[in-house]
């Protein structure tokens, strides 16, 4: 089962070695990954996406919460959170296929950030299946080069 | 307070209370070691920096204490791994301090770097490396404190050598920030109360305590619960002094070489009563089959050993001091609402087993290991403080060394290091000066660490040193005889060859003895006992004795091997006490 964990620790170096080593000596695979500074620049927040079997994970769960430098973990329902992700794709464009390509950024509501002759930039934002739809849907005009940020999620309320 | 960083290390160590570390300087701790040279804490030199290590935890275990060690970077701070892991799988308190190169050199492969937080990452509880000086008094009080506090454990402080020879303000704060770390001492209301209602209703309970119990400082209230309830009580290794082994109500060790009866109570049990254990693999044995019919409450510090192999009908997070005096109370409060179950058949039926199925071994032809500990049990009047080895030794010593006392019986075990006995008997010496420290050897463990007989006899540190030699690997042969069909791959160590132990040490200026019949083990005994200095004894044991009983590895708890093989009048039983009826 996929499980988003939003984790409160320390900025300090070596955290992030810490963490990902508790995943990678069980053998599970981090999907995504985003780390930042919260508001306060003493404490980041890691976004982690990983995809475990329930028992496992409440274990790993555990593990993690004895790590000296994190403060908070929550395990982040979908109902009950909000989920973001960024991407940035370079697609291939010609001139009979540009206006098709600009229709369908639009209806995704990305944004078209650098253009040049055989080429455009687009940055989208949303869940990972909007993403995920929007590649697909792109991806007949041809993919050059594809960038994503990872997934970020805050709890509601 | 101006200090180098050098000063300011020594001084929080004073602050700390230490009294001693243990240690080999190396190019980039000389700061430290300078900086040592001016101070009260006395300062061993080991002959290896896995014997300083494991020496710290010795000490740490016998005292109760953090122990402390040094070592410079690279290959010093490598030969500390070992050590690192075998605290980080038996929870003893350590700060560990490496030297580290100048900052400016760190991960340009300098001369004896190694990336040691990198490599220590994931066998400590927390390390750190220290980028400036007037981080060390946080730094080393904050070690000192996450080492000793919660689940126990060892920190690592690797200091690069310009920050040791830095300048800074030295101030200690009154206690140190970590807002990521907050043990749970106290155990959950409700939870105590179910637990309490259980034990009040329950036919057939066991109380299993391990190393928790010793690190709380918890066994009088184990004692305290036992009696009070009339419950039976078996112990891991680790907990091996939590619960009294000449007591009445105790099984003994249970697991792959614990007590039959020990065993079958877990099996039968309706009610098991974890405190401070982590139902390792060694305990459990299959763990589809162990204890199906019982109901389990498992008390432990760390929320990550609960549910962890076996399932929890009632965790209770918290220190197994404060859980169980709280847990006392409230059984107390509750025992009149409660119409308890007579207890008596159960403790019958575990007299039964321990009359039928004592632990035994065949008196009979060579000199047996057995009869050796037994004799030193008897002698000593269980009155020392062991050290083991790992194997076979180790296993006789916890079968047949009754402890009624903790931090008496000091063992590796859940990581198994080899050579881990003499230099932790070296560390326990130091911590108690006045004790019988005795380590309870094997010929190959012994060698993994020998070159630390020198430390005995430049310290003077009198340890005596019982060699059960077999001439094996004696637990690989054992498994190799039973799983192997006979066929003993690079595992005899032609005892016949070398080395001559008495030579060996008196060479190093020990005292040597050597054993090779029945009639001269209690004089060898005593003689070692009597004398002021360190001691081998090189016992020349039978060199296909195995340890009985045994749960074959995967095997179900209560599927026992090897211990009903001769006929009842040939064994060397003991005594089974008279139940309370």
């Amino acid at each position: 089962m996929q499980h988003t964990l939003s984790v409160l620790v320390e900025n300090k170096p070596g955290v992030l070695a810490r963490v990902a080593e508790l995943f990678a000596r069980r053998g599970f695979n981090i999907e995504s990954l985003a780390v930042g500074t919260t508001d306060r620049p003493d404490i980041s927040r890691m976004t982690i996406v990983v995809d475990v079997a329930d028992k496992s994970f409440e274990q790993v769960r555990k593990q993690l919460h004895k790590l000296i430098n994190i403060i908070e973990i929550t395990d982040l329902e979908p109902q009950r959170a909000v989920e973001r992700e960024l991407m940035l794709i370079k697609i291939k464009v010609k001139k009979e296929s540009r206006s098709e390509v600009i229709e369908v950024v639009d209806i995704f509501r990305g944004k078209i950030i650098d253009v040049s002759k055989d080429s455009i930039i687009v940055e989208v934002t949303g869940s990972s299946e909007k993403l995920r739809a929007f590649e697909d849907l792109v991806r007949q005009y041809g993919i050059k080069e594809l960038a994503r940020t990872g997934r970020v999620a805050l709890s509601r309320g | 307070m101006r200090l180098t960083g050098a000063k300011a290390i020594v001084k929080s160590l004073e602050d700390e209370g230490v009294e001693v570390i243990f240690g080999i300087p190396g190019g980039v701790v000389l700061p430290i070691y300078d900086a040592l040279y001016d101070s009260k804490i006395r300062n061993i030199l080991t002959r290896h920096e896995q014997g300083a290590i494991h020496a710290a935890d010795g000490y740490a275990r016998a005292t109760g204490k953090v122990g402390v060690c040094i070592a410079t970077s690279g290959p010093g701070a490598t030969n500390l791994v070992t050590g690192i892991a075998n605290a980080h799988m038996d929870s003893v308190p350590i700060v560990a301090f490496t030297g580290q190169v100048a900052t400016n050199m760190i991960g340009t492969d300098a001369f004896q770097e190694a990336d040691t937080t990198g490599i220590t990452l994931p066998i400590v509880k927390h390390n750190y490396l220290v980028k400036k000086a007037s981080d060390l008094p946080d730094v080393i009080q904050e070690a000192f404190y996450i080492a000793r506090t919660g689940r126990p454990g060892p920190v690592l402080i690797d200091v690069p050598v310009d920050v040791s020879r830095g300048e800074l303000d030295y101030q200690r704060k009154e206690t140190p920030r970590l807002p990521g770390y907050r043990p749970t001492y106290k155990g959950h209301k409700r939870q105590i109360t179910e637990a309490a209602r259980l034990i009040l209703r329950s036919e057939r309970p066991v109380l299993f305590v391990g190393g928790g119990v010793i690190n709380s400082d918890a066994s009088a209230e184990v004692k305290k619960l036992a009696v009070d309830n009339h419950l039976p009580v078996t112990h891991t290794l680790m907990g091996k002094g939590a619960f009294p082994e000449t007591h009445r109500y105790s099984l003994g060790m249970l697991g792959m070489h614990g007590t039959r009866y020990a065993n079958y109570a877990m099996c039968e049990a309706d009610l098991i009563i974890g405190v401070g254990v982590r139902f390792d693999d060694r305990i459990t044995g299959k763990l589809s089959e162990f204890a199906t019919g019982a109901k389990v409450i498992h008390i432990d510090i760390d929320p990550a050993e609960i549910g962890k192999n076996v399932g929890v009908d009632i965790p209770i997070v918290g220190d197994a001091k404060a859980v169980l005096k709280e847990l006392i109370q409230t059984v107390d409060a509750l025992r009149k609402e409660e119409n308890s179950p007579d207890l008596r058949p159960w403790h019958k039926l575990i007299y039964d087993w321990k009359k039928k199925y004592p632990l035994n071994y065949q008196l009979e032809g060579k000199l047996k290991p057995q009869y050796i500990v037994e004799k030193l049990y008897q002698i000593t009047r269980g009155k020392a403080i062991i050290c083991t080895e790992v194997g076979q030794n180790q296993m006789w010593a916890s079968q047949y060394y009754k402890c009624d006392y903790p931090r008496r019986f000091i063992s590796s075990g859940g990581l198994g290091t080899m050579g881990f006995g003499l230099p932790a008997s070296l560390g326990a010496q130091v911590g108690k000066p006045k004790d019988l420290v005795i380590d309870i050897a094997g010929d190959g463990s012994v060698q993994m660490t020998s070159q630390e007989l020198a430390t005995a006899v430049i310290e003077k540190l009198p340890i005596k040193i019982f060699i059960l030699n077999n001439g094996y690997l004696g637990m690989v042969r054992q498994w190799q005889q039973l799983f192997y069909n006979r066929r003993y791959s690079g595992s005899c160590l032609k005892r016949e060859v070398s080395p001559d132990f008495v030579k060996l040490a008196e060479a190093y200026g020990l005292k040597g003895i050597r054993v090779t019949d029945l009639d001269q083990v209690e004089p060898a005994i005593n003689e070692a006992l009597s004398h002021r200095g360190a001691v081998l004894v090189d016992f020349q044991v039978e060199e296909e004795e195995n340890v009985y009983p045994m749960v074959a590895p995967g095997a179900p708890l209560y599927d026992m091997i090897g211990d009903i093989l001769y006929p009842v009048e040939k064994i060397h039983p003991e005594k089974a006490e008279e139940p309370f009826l």
